[in-house]
């Protein structure tokens, strides 16, 4: 299959070293954690790596992001440096939120990644409200919210849906659709289990694409990202995905058999697109290699930088709670 | 020194409207600004001089319309949300405690968060329990946020100001019986120092501790006083957080006896906070105990008689006062 579409090679390998670190580094990540190196909660995003990376793709440097607790993935391929990220984890000051917000909170003000939030469906209000300082400051930048579908059954999505397409508001809302919201089922929670029909009733553009492919990931995020940024609106895409790990470190997943976490390995989206690619003859083994070797490399690189990081003074502890200079 | 005549609703009005002449990222957004002209009829008019794009109807969406003020913030705008009253504001809780005030921090000092949230506080009007709450005490209880209470016609025209400018999260609480109420207004106003509380009149033998439509209660009484002879200080807190500590044991300091009037309820309200700092900041300045006014322990009712009853009145300011100073050690 060869159609316009089709990326060059170039673009196809990065693509894939993009899902490739995600991966590489949360299973790091797991270990550290096993380690007691990573402590409180560390929700991993395995299996979801598309979705980060396919967005992430269609996107400005200066379009904003607004994530949930696991966007470990959204924060790596928004740019932030694997060094910061992984210091943070470790609670270290060189970490991207100086170790005040740990694996759920990580931040950045030059990569605008506006968190990491904890609070399910709590930054939906915020990225619709940094949409509509773009659109008031008549900035042509995208704000996208990732959020999972357990947000959906809270009232401040359905708050944002409304105001963002009541105020015509330059945003992108991904939904992340793995399938349990914690521990409960979808269809065990959500009387209309079709998210994108929630999005729909409120008048927003609205679709469901694949979230385990991120050649349909990036095609769809590119044509909203592009629709929101001409002025069009927001834009709403569930993703439907499934996370391999269980929702935190601390989840025995008694919720699901192990059949089903198997059949959507098979759908893995990593190996999937290795099989693309290779079947398009767009990579070779040596290449595949080297790409292994940068990525584990700058995960190792990645511990050794959290490793030797220093703790922030105590003595700081109660830095930032206010602003330390008037504007 | 020359001055006007206003009500203190035209003088948050002013305020709202000289910021947005200043700052073309001022904007205002809540229920009913618009178009109706503000459910106290504080905006009244704005829409017409601003238009709809500054003065934007939100729906009944708090927790929505309070986070997209807080993203709006942090995006380079400086949004004044209000909600009508401060029993509204607990369905957009979340976002002011979960994302406003830990926002700063919890990124390392990134990202600062320069909201204005302005509500409507307290009892007196008989509009029942759920609107009716003075819960400005519980947001004092948050670090992170700042909370102001301007109680004079000066200060609801210039604590905005100083609100807009500050880089943090302000709430600033309204007490509703105070929109009608008329006063002076010197021409020469400009913005105040938030994190000073104000000795409103001298006294001698007692100090009055206070804030919001408490504080002309707190005067009223203050001049009953005097004709008994007791010359009472009467402090106004004017922000609950931070909280003046300093002018707290200053006035103390002076007159070693206490009362503070809060329209809270008692248990773990901004009085236990101040009553508290007493004991541990000015404990041997005291010659008597500190004694609370305080709302009474039920949600406040509607009818008339009942709803003063349960808010502190000046006849229970006097009492308090009097067993206080006829303490004796």
């Amino acid at each position: 299959m060869s159609d316009q579409t089709t990326p060059d090679r170039e673009r196809a390998l990065h693509l894939f070293k993009q899902m490739l670190r995600v991966r590489r580094m949360e299973e790091k990540c797991a270990e550290m954690y096993s380690a007691q190196k990573i402590r409180g909660f560390l929700h991993l995003y395995i299996g979801e790596e598309a979705i980060a990376v396919g967005v992430m793709e269609s996107l400005r440097d200066d379009d904003a992001v607004v994530a949930t607790y696991r966007e470990h993935g959204h924060a790596l391929v928004k740019g932030m440096s694997m060094n910061c990220l992984m210091a943070e984890m470790y609670g270290k000051m060189s970490g991207c939120s100086r170790g005040r917000g740990g694996s759920m909170h990580l931040f950045s003000k030059k990569h605008r990644l506006y968190g990491g939030n904890a609070i399910v469906g709590g930054g939906i209000p915020l990225a619709t409200g940094l949409a509509l300082a773009d659109k008031m400051q008549g900035r042509d930048r995208v704000t996208v919210c990732f959020f999972g579908e357990g947000a959906v059954a809270e009232g401040e999505f359905h708050e944002s849906m409304n105001l963002a397409e009541l105020w015509n508001l330059p945003v992108l809302f991904c939904c992340e659709n793995n399938l349990y919201a914690m521990g409960t089922a979808l269809d065990r929670s959500e009387s209309q289990p079709d998210i994108h029909l929630k999005a729909a009733s409120y008048g927003m553009h609205s679709s469901q694409v694949d979230g385990m492919n991120v050649r349909e990931v990036e095609k769809a995020a590119k044509s909203a990202v592009d629709a929101v940024r001409r002025g069009e609106g927001p834009r709403f895409i569930e993703l439907r995905t499934f996370r391999y790990r269980a929702h935190s470190m601390f989840d025995a997943e008694l919720y699901r058999t192990k059949t089903e976490v198997q059949q959507w390995r098979e759908r893995d989206p990593l190996a999937n697109y290795l099989d693309y690619l290779e079947r398009e003859d767009l990579v070779d083994d040596d290449e595949l290699a080297r790409i292994e070797q940068e990525v584990i490399e700058e995960v190792e690189q990645a511990v050794e930088y959290a490793e030797n990081a220093d703790w922030e003074p105590v003595e700081e502890l109660t830095r930032f709670v206010y602003s330390e200079e008037k504007e | 020194m020359s001055a006007e005549t206003i009500t203190y609703r035209e003088a948050v009005r002013r305020a709202m409207c000289s910021a947005m002449s200043e700052d073309p990222r001022v904007f205002l957004m809540g229920e009913d600004v618009g178009a109706y002209g503000g459910c106290y009829a504080v905006s009244k008019g704005m829409l017409d001089e601003f238009g709809e794009q500054r003065v934007r109807d939100t729906p009944l969406s708090e927790s929505g319309f309070v986070g997209a003020g807080i993203g709006a913030a942090i995006g380079g705008m400086r949004p004044i949300v209000e909600i009508m009253t401060v029993n509204f504001s607990l369905l957009a809780l979340d976002q002011i405690v979960n994302t406003a005030a830990t926002f700063l921090h919890m990124s390392g000092g990134q990202f600062n968060v320069p909201v204005v949230i302005r509500m409507a506080t307290g009892g007196g009007k008989q509009l029942a329990a759920q609107h009716s709450h003075s819960l400005e005490g519980w947001y004092a209880h948050i670090p992170g946020i700042k909370v102001a209470v301007p109680a004079t016609i000066e200060d609801a025209r210039w604590m905005l100001a100083t609100a807009l400018e500050d880089p943090d999260p302000v709430l600033i609480f309204e007490h509703a019986a105070l929109y009608n109420m008329e006063g002076e207004l010197p021409e020469d106003g400009a913005p105040v120092d938030l994190e000073k509380a104000v000795v409103h009149r001298q006294g001698n033998d007692v100090s009055l501790i206070t804030y919001g439509g408490s504080l002309h209660k707190c005067l009223e009484a203050a001049d009953q006083l005097a004709e008994d002879g007791i010359s009472a200080e009467v402090v106004d807190l004017r922000m609950l957080r931070p909280l003046d500590t300093e002018a707290l044991v200053e006035t103390v300091t002076k007159t070693h006896r206490a009362v503070i009037v809060d329209e809270g309820w008692k248990t773990g309200s901004i009085s236990a906070e101040i009553t508290t700092r007493l004991v541990e900041e000015a404990f041997y300045e005291l010659d008597a105990p500190v004694a609370r006014v305080c709302t009474e322990e039920v949600p406040i009712p509607y009818a008339k008689h009942l709803e003063d009853a349960a808010i502190p009145q000046v006849p229970d300011i006097l009492d308090a006062v009097r067993k206080v100073v006829e303490h004796h050690v």
